[in-house]
C-alpha cells in the first residue's frame, strides 16, 4: 500500500481549536455531577515538625460544611509503599497526604474541608486551626552540597552517567587550555495555566469516574486502583483536555489523592483544585550545583571534560534527571568523567519539568564552551564544529541520525551570524549594548509502547481512539493527519478521541515520545484497517481490484484503487457492504525495537541564536530576537510543531531571566508562591522568534521517522541567551535567572 | 428573562440582576461570590478559566459594560446590573473574527489561557489604542500563556486590526 | 473568604455612617486589592459597604487644577486628555502599572489604598508586624530583594506598591477625604506614612474617614518628567525601584524640581534636601548623582536587596535626564530613553 502524504508534513490548524477558543473545551474542574461536594486543602504553615493538635469543630459547625477529613480521620489506604508508586516514580516513599501528624515540607496538605459549595469549603479551610511542634527546616542545596550522595536506587528510565573515558583529570592537567567554573540552576516551578484538580464522579454502583489533571490517564488510573484497593473496571478516567503540564501532571498530584479518598468516605462526588498558591507545593525543577571543567588545545579542540552535578531532593524520594549525560555525548572528547549526586532536603520531590536536566546540564555546558570561545579566541559556532561528535562517544554508538550541522548552518544564515563582531561590547544600537550568542541543545528521541484504535465507518469518517493527552501538543492533530493520510481520507473526515482509560493504553505524554509512539500506533490500527477494506474489497464479485496485490494499492478520495490504473477502484462503502461490516475497525500496540536501541543512540538536536539588547547602566535585558534550528527527524505538522518550539523558547527566556522559587530558609517555604511575584514570561517580553526544521531522514529512530518536539525548543534556550548577555556587556552571569542585580553586581 | 434560584446560594444570598451574553438574568447570589465563580460554578460557564484567582494571569477576563476586567476580583453583587460578555457570548455559529484569527494563527496550545487572551484582544481591538506590535505586547501583558504563544497572539490580533484599521504601522519597529 | 454583611451606601454620608456604625466595617470599590487580600485571609471585614455607585466617579477642573474623583478608574485616568495634556507623568505612571484589565477595575481612591506586596504579609502561614502586630518580620532575615531600603523601621521593611502614588508624590497632590468629623484636605507626603512601630497602618486616614477625590495642583510639569519603572520582567510586575521625576526648565537650568521613589520605602519616598539641590543648577548628570547620593545616603540594605540602592542611584540619574531632554520613558517602547 502506497500511502500519498496530503496532510503529514503539511501546517493544520488544531482540530481542537474550535472547542477551545469558543470556550467549550472542558478541564478537570469542569465536569461536575448533581451531588458534587468541594474540598479545600489547608496546607501546612511550617515545614518540618508534627501536627500536635487540629481543631477542626468552627469549620464543622460552618451550615453546609461536611466533612473535614485530616490524618486523624483519614479513611484506611493501602498500606505498601508499592501501592503509591506510580508510572513514572522516582525510588523512594511516595508522598501520602493526611498520613500522620509529620510533616516534611512547606505547604504540605494538613486537612481537606468538604462542603456543599467551593465558597463554603475554602472559608471552611481558614477556619481550621493547626498548632506545630516546629523544628528547624533543611532546605539550603548549598549548606548540604557536602552531604551529596550517589542515588543508590536508580529511576526506571533514566540513565545515570556513563563510566569516565579515558583520563579526564590527568588531560585537564596537561591541556593548553584550562577552565572550571561553577554553575547554577534555580528551583523552577511548572505552574501550567490550569491549576492541578480532581473531579470524582461517585457512579451510583460505586465505581469511579475521575476528571484528573495528569498527562496520561492510565497513570492516574493505575494510582487510584493501588492506593484504594479498587479494580481497573471501576475507575474510569476522562481526561480530555489538559491545560498545560510540562511535566507537572506526570505524576498524580496530592488533590487526587484527597478527592478520591474524600469521595469514597462520603459517597458522593467530590471535586478538588488547588489554588495557585498550592501549586508551589508539590513538584519543581530542581536546585543544581554544577561544576564544569574543559581542558583544550589552543585552537579549541577538547580533551578534557568534567561535569559534576549536585541537585536538590526531598527526603523521601531520591528524584533523579540526566543532567550531566548530555555533556558525554554533544561533543568529540577523548577524556570525559560525569557525575551526578543529590542531596536531601525539607522541600517535596522534585519532578520533571520540560526537558528535565537537560535544561540544567546544557545551560552549565553550553555557557562553559562559550567561554571556551572567548579563551581559545574561537567563534563559539566554530568551536562547536571544531568539536562536533560524529557519533555517541558517551554509549559508544551511532546515532540514528543528526542533521545538527544544517541547523548550526541554517540557523546562523538566518540569523545572520557571519556579522557578529567577536569582541564583547562591541555591539550597539543607540544606548543599548547589542549581544549575539548561541547555544546548542539536545534531546533524547524516544518511542515508547502505544495502542491505539481506528474505526471507519461506510461514509468515509474515521474515528481514531487512544487513551493519551493533547496537554497543547497538537496530538489531536496530528494523529488526526496519519489517519487521514494512512486511508486516503480528507482531514475533516477524521475525528480522534483520547484521554480516556476506555480507548486504548498509551504511555503518559512526556519525554518528546508521544509523536512518535502514538502516532506509530495510529499508523498500525489504519493500516489493518485498510487490509481488513481491501480484503473485502477484492473478495468483491468482479471486484476492479481483483488479483490485486495489496502492496499496488492505494488509498485515495474514500476508495482503495489500483496505482497503475487509479480509475480501478473499489469505494470504502462499497467494499463494506461487500464484506457485510458496518464498521472497519483495528487497534494495534507497537513498541519500539529493542534491537535498534541497542545499536543506534537516536537524539533531537537546535541550534539556538539570541540577540539580547541590554541597558547596562540599569541591567535591563531584552531578548530582541531567537531563531531556532531544530533537527527532529520528520516533522508532522509544521502548524503546530512551530508553535512547540516558540514555547519552549519563551519558556527558556523565562529560566533564562525570570524564573526563581525563593525559598526563606529559616521557614523552610517558597515565598514567592503566586504568579504576580514568580515571574513567567509575558507577552511584552516576548519579541521575533523564529523556528528552522532541518532535513533530517531517519528511518530507525521510529516507525514514522518522528523525534518528538515538546522538550527541545527549550534546551538550550537559556545557555544561548547568558551568552549573549556575555557578548553584550562583558558579564558572565553563571547562576540562573540573569535578573538586574546579576547584571549590576 | 431567566430567573436562577442557585442552587447552593445561602439563605442570606443577594437579588441581583446581570445581563450575561445578552440574557437578563435574575439571581441570588451570597456576597462573598465573585463574578468568576459565579460563571463557573452557577452558571455552568466555564469558558472562563480560573488560572490564579488573584488578577496575576488574566485567564478569566471578561467584558463587563464594554470593559474587560479580572473576574475573579470583582464580586458579583457588586455588579448588579451591568452586563457581561463571555466567550461563550461572543459568537454563536461563525467564530468571531478574533476567533478565527486565534485558530488560523495557532495562538494557542493548552487552551486554557485562551479564552481570556480572546476576550482581552476583543476589548483591545475596540480600545483603539494598539496601533503597532510594540503596542499589541503591552496591552496584551495582563494575560499570560504559559504555553509561550504570545508571537502567535500578536500576529492574531494584528491580524484583526489591520482588517479593521488602515492605521496600523505595518513596521512601527 | 470569611463571611461579611454587604451594604451599598446611596451617598457619602451614608458611606461614611455606615462606616462609622461597624467597627469591622471596610469600603469596597473596585476590590481589585481587596478582594485578593480576603481569599488570603489577610483581610477579613465583617462588612463590606459598596461605595461604587457614590457620585465620585467624575474628572472637573478645580481651581486651575485638576480634581479626580476617588471612584475614577485608573485606565480612566491614564486616557483621560486632560490628564495627558497637563500631567503627562500621572498617567504614564498609571500605565506602567498592573494590566490593562487590573487598570479598567481599580480606583484612584482604591490605587492610593494598595497595601505592600510583601510576600510575608501575604502569607497567613508565615509572621508579620503588618498583618498581625507583633509576630515579627522574618523578611528582615528572609528572602528580601523586594523589600525596603528607605524609611523602614525595626518591625517592617515592607514597600508601598503603587505606581499612581509615586506620580502623585511627585505632582504634589491632596487628597480630599470625608469622616464622622467632616472633611479635610491631606497633602499627598502625609497621606501615607512609615512603618514605625505601627506598621499595620499605611495611612493617615482616621477611621470611617473615605477618600473623595485627589487633587491636583495648578502646576505645568507637562514639558520636563518621565516615569521610569524597573522591574523583573518588562509589564506587569511591581517596581524594584521607580523613578517619578518633575522639572520645571530654563532652558538647561532646573527652575523646580520633584523626585519621587517607588518601590524602595513604605511610602513614595521624597527628598526636599535632594529636590533642594537640584534647584537653580545646570541638568547635568553629575548634579543628578549628586542629588541621588543625597537620598541614598540614608540607605540602609537587607542580605538581598543592596543592589537597590546602586539601582536606585542610576535610576534617579537616568529618570532626572530623561525629565531634564523632554525625553520620558515610553510604557510601550521598553527600551530605555
Amino acid at each position: 500500500m502506497a500511502t500519498p502524504s496530503r496532510y503529514v508534513g503539511t501546517a493544520q490548524s488544531r482540530q481542537d481549536g474550535p472547542a477551545k477558543v469558543t470556550g467549550a473545551a472542558k478541564y478537570a474542574a469542569e465536569f461536575t455531577a448533581p451531588d458534587l461536594a468541594h474540598g479545600v486543602v489547608v496546607s501546612s504553615a511550617i515545614a518540618k515538625g508534627r501536627i500536635t493538635a487540629i481543631d477542626t469543630k468552627a469549620a464543622e459547625a460552618v451550615p453546609g460544611v461536611i466533612k473535614v477529613l485530616t490524618h486523624e480521620n483519614k479513611p484506611r489506604t493501602a498500606w505498601l509503599d508499592y501501592n503509591y508508586r506510580d508510572q513514572v516514580a522516582p525510588p523512594g516513599s511516595p508522598f501520602r497526604a493526611l498520613n500522620g501528624p509529620e510533616i516534611v515540607y512547606g505547604g504540605q496538605p494538613v486537612a481537606l474541608v468538604v462542603a456543599e459549595s467551593f465558597e463554603l469549603a475554602r472559608y471552611g479551610a481558614s477556619l481550621v486551626r493547626v498548632t506545630y511542634e516546629e523544628e528547624v527546616p533543611n532546605t539550603d542545596l548549598e549548606k548540604n552540597r557536602d552531604a551529596a550522595y550517589v542515588p543508590p536506587k536508580k529511576r526506571s528510565g533514566i540513565k545515570p552517567p556513563p563510566d569516565p573515558r579515558g583520563d579526564a583529570a590527568g588531560a585537564f592537567d596537561k591541556a593548553p587550555i584550562q577552565l572550571r567554573q561553577e554553575y547554577k540552576q534555580a528551583i523552577e516551578h511548572h505552574n501550567p495555566m490550569e491549576p492541578h484538580a480532581s473531579t470524582v464522579v461517585y457512579e451510583g454502583d460505586g465505581k469511579l469516574t475521575i476528571h484528573d489533571k495528569i498527562q496520561g490517564v492510565n497513570n492516574t488510573q493505575g494510582y487510584v486502583c493501588g492506593v484504594f484497593n479498587l479494580k481497573p473496571d471501576d475507575v474510569r478516567v476522562i481526561t480530555p483536555y489538559v491545560g498545560g503540564g510540562f511535566g507537572s501532571g506526570l505524576r498524580p498530584q496530592y488533590q487526587l489523592y484527597l478527592a478520591v479518598a474524600a469521595a469514597l468516605d462520603l459517597k458522593r462526588s467530590v471535586r478538588v483544585v488547588l489554588t495557585r498558591d498550592q501549586m508551589f507545593t508539590f513538584g519543581y525543577r530542581p536546585e543544581t550545583l554544577q561544576t564544569v571543567a574543559l581542558g583544550a588545545d589552543k585552537d579549541g579542540r577538547l580533551q578534557a571534560l568534567t561535569h559534576d552535578a549536585v541537585a536538590g531532593t526531598s527526603t523521601f524520594e531520591d528524584y533523579q534527571e540526566a543532567v550531566v549525560n548530555w555533556s558525554g555525548l554533544l561533543y568529540h572528547c577523548p577524556n570525559v568523567t560525569l557525575d551526578y549526586k543529590l542531596a536531601k532536603i525539607d522541600t517535596y520531590t522534585p519532578s520533571d519539568m520540560r526537558a528535565p536536566g537537560a535544561v540544567t546540564g546544557i545551560f552549565a555546558l553550553e555557557s562553559a564552551m562559550d567561554e571556551l570561545a572567548y579563551a581559545t579566541g574561537v567563534d563559539p559556532l566554530e568551536l562547536r564544529l571544531r568539536n562536533y561528535a560524529e557519533r555517541d562517544e558517551g554509549e559508544g554508538k551511532d546515532f540514528t541520525s543528526k542533521a545538527l550541522r544544517a541547523a548550526y548552518e541554517q540557523g546562523a544564515a538566518r540569523f545572520g551570524w557571519s556579522k557578529r563582531k567577536a569582541e564583547p561590547r562591541t555591539m550597539r544600537d543607540g544606548r543599548e549594548l547589542v549581544g549575539w550568542g548561541m547555544a546548542t541543545g539536545v534531546w533524547e528521541a524516544m518511542m515508547m509502547p502505544s495502542s491505539a484504535s481506528a474505526t471507519l465507518t461506510p461514509d468515509g469518517t474515521l474515528e481514531l481512539a487512544c487513551s493519551t493527552a493533547d496537554l497543547g501538543t497538537g496530538t489531536y492533530t496530528i494523529l488526526a493527519q496519519i489517519g487521514a493520510d494512512a486511508l486516503g481520507l480528507d482531514l475533516d473526515k477524521v475525528t480522534t478521541r483520547l484521554g480516556d482509560t476506555a480507548l486504548p493504553e498509551a504511555p503518559l505524554a512526556g519525554g518528546s515520545w508521544t509523536a512518535a509512539s502514538s502516532g506509530a500506533a495510529v499508523q498500525a490500527a489504519c493500516r489493518t484497517v485498510a487490509e481488513k477494506l481491501f480484503g473485502y474489497a477484492r473478495g468483491m464479485a468482479d471486484s476492479p481490484l481483483a488479483n490485486a496485490d495489496f502492496a499496488h494499492v492505494t488509498f485515495a478520495d474514500g476508495a482503495i484503487r489500483l496505482q497503475s490504473d487509479p480509475s480501478r477502484k473499489v469505494g470504502i462503502a462499497e467494499a463494506m457492504r461487500a464484506g457485510g461490516v458496518e464498521t472497519v475497525e483495528a487497534t494495534e500496540k507497537v513498541k519500539p525495537s529493542m534491537l535498534t536501541n541497542m545499536r543506534f543512540s537516536a537524539y533531537t538536536h537546535s541550534a539556538v541564536f539570541a540577540e539580547v539588547k541590554v541597558d547596562e547602566e540599569l541591567g535591563v535585558v531584552r531578548v530582541t530576537r531567537v531563531v531556532s534550528a531544530i533537527a527532529a527527524g520528520k516533522i508532522l505538522n509544521l502548524k503546530t510543531a512551530r508553535s512547540q518550539i516558540l514555547g519552549g523558547v519563551v519558556m527558556g527566556i523565562g529560566a533564562a531571566l525570570e524564573e526563581e522559587s525563593m525559598l526563606d530558609h529559616n521557614l523552610g517555604r517558597i515565598m514567592n508562591h503566586n504568579l504576580g511575584e514568580y515571574h513567567v514570561p509575558v507577552n511584552a517580553d516576548i519579541h521575533d522568534i523564529e523556528v528552522i526544521f532541518v532535513d533530517e531522514h531517519d528511518d530507525k529512530v521510529s516507525p514514522l521517522g518522528v523525534k518528538g518536539l515538546g522538550e527541545i525548543g527549550i534546551v538550550g534556550a537559556a545557555a544561548a541567551v547568558a551568552n549573549a548577555v556575555f557578548h553584550a556587556t562583558g558579564k558572565r552571569v553563571r547562576e540562573l535567572p540573569i535578573t538586574i542585580d546579576k547584571i549590576l553586581g | 428573562m431567566l430567573s436562577d434560584s442557585g442552587s447552593s446560594a445561602p439563605p442570606d444570598a443577594i437579588p441581583v440582576t446581570l445581563t450575561i451574553n445578552g440574557q437578563e438574568r435574575r439571581l441570588r447570589v451570597a456576597p462573598w461570590t465573585t463574578l468568576l465563580d459565579l460563571l463557573r460554578e452557577e452558571l455552568d460557564l466555564t469558558g472562563t478559566k480560573k488560572g490564579c484567582d488573584h488578577g496575576q494571569c488574566g485567564a478569566c477576563t471578561v467584558i463587563v459594560d464594554g470593559k474587560r476586567i479580572n473576574s475573579c476580583l470583582a464580586l458579583a453583587v457588586q455588579k448588579d446590573g451591568a452586563s457581561v460578555t463571555t466567550i461563550e457570548g461572543l459568537s454563536s455559529g461563525a467564530l468571531h473574527p478574533v476567533q478565527a484569527a486565534f485558530l488560523e494563527h495557532d495562538a494557542f496550545q493548552c487552551g486554557y489561557c485562551t479564552p481570556g487572551q480572546i476576550m482581552s484582544a476583543v476589548a483591545l481591538i475596540e480600545e483603539g489604542r494598539a496601533r503597532s506590535r510594540e503596542e499589541i505586547r503591552e496591552h496584551m501583558s495582563g494575560n499570560i500563556c504559559r504555553c509561550g504563544a504570545y508571537a502567535n497572539i500578536v500576529d492574531a490580533v494584528e491580524d484583526v486590526l489591520k482588517t479593521k484599521s488602515s492605521s496600523f504601522r505595518e513596521a512601527a519597529e | 473568604m470569611n463571611r461579611f454583611e454587604y451594604t451599598r451606601a446611596g451617598t457619602v454620608q451614608e458611606a461614611v455612617q455606615a462606616l462609622a456604625a461597624d467597627p469591622a466595617a471596610r469600603f469596597i470599590a473596585g476590590g481589585t486589592n481587596l478582594v485578593d487580600l480576603m481569599k488570603y485571609n489577610v483581610e477579613r471585614p465583617g462588612r463590606l459597604v459598596d461605595i461604587t455607585r457614590l457620585p465620585l466617579d467624575e474628572i472637573v477642573q478645580h481651581e486651575g487644577g485638576l480634581r479626580l474623583g476617588a471612584l475614577v478608574p485608573n485606565a480612566t485616568v491614564a486616557g483621560d486628555p486632560l490628564v495627558n495634556e497637563r500631567y503627562p507623568l500621572l498617567a504614564s505612571a498609571l500605565l506602567a502599572g498592573a494590566s490593562p484589565q487590573l487598570r479598567n477595575a481599580a480606583t484612584t481612591g482604591g490605587n492610593l489604598l494598595q497595601r505592600t506586596r510583601c510576600y510575608y504579609f501575604y502569607d497567613e502561614g508565615t509572621p508579620c508586624n503588618k498583618r498581625q502586630p507583633g509576630s515579627g518580620c522574618p523578611a528582615m532575615t528572609g528572602v528580601n530583594r523586594i523589600h525596603a531600603i528607605l524609611g523602614a523601621s525595626d518591625t517592617c521593611i515592607a514597600t508601598h506598591p503603587s505606581d499612581m502614588c509615586v506620580a502623585l508624590a511627585a505632582l504634589e497632590a491632596t487628597v480630599q477625604v470625608e469622616g464622622p468629623n467632616g472633611r479635610r484636605a491631606i497633602p499627598f507626603a502625609e497621606f501615607h506614612r512609615l512603618p514605625g512601630d505601627e506598621p499595620q497602618r499605611d495611612t493617615t486616614l482616621r477611621r470611617g474617614e473615605i477618600v473623595l477625590s485627589v487633587d491636583l495642583p495648578d502646576e505645568d510639569f507637562s514639558k520636563h518628567y518621565t516615569y521610569l519603572k524597573l522591574r523583573d520582567r518588562l509589564s506587569y510586575a511591581f517596581a524594584l525601584v521607580s523613578v517619578a521625576a518633575a522639572l520645571e526648565m530654563d532652558g538647561d537650568t532646573i527652575r523646580k524640581a520633584r523626585l519621587a521613589l517607588g518601590g524602595v520605602a513604605h511610602k513614595p519616598w521624597r527628598n526636599a534636601e535632594a529636590e533642594a539641590l537640584l534647584q537653580g543648577k545646570r541638568a547635568t548628570r553629575e548634579t543628578f548623582r549628586e542629588a541621588a547620593d543625597v537620598i541614598l545616603a540614608e540607605a540602609r540594605p537587607y542580605a538581598h536587596n543592596a543592589f537597590k540602592v546602586e539601582l536606585a542611584r542610576r535610576a534617579i540619574v537616568r529618570g532626572l535626564s530623561q525629565a531634564a531632554a523632554g525625553t520620558p520613558q515610553s510604557q510601550t517602547d521598553k527600551r530605555i530613553a
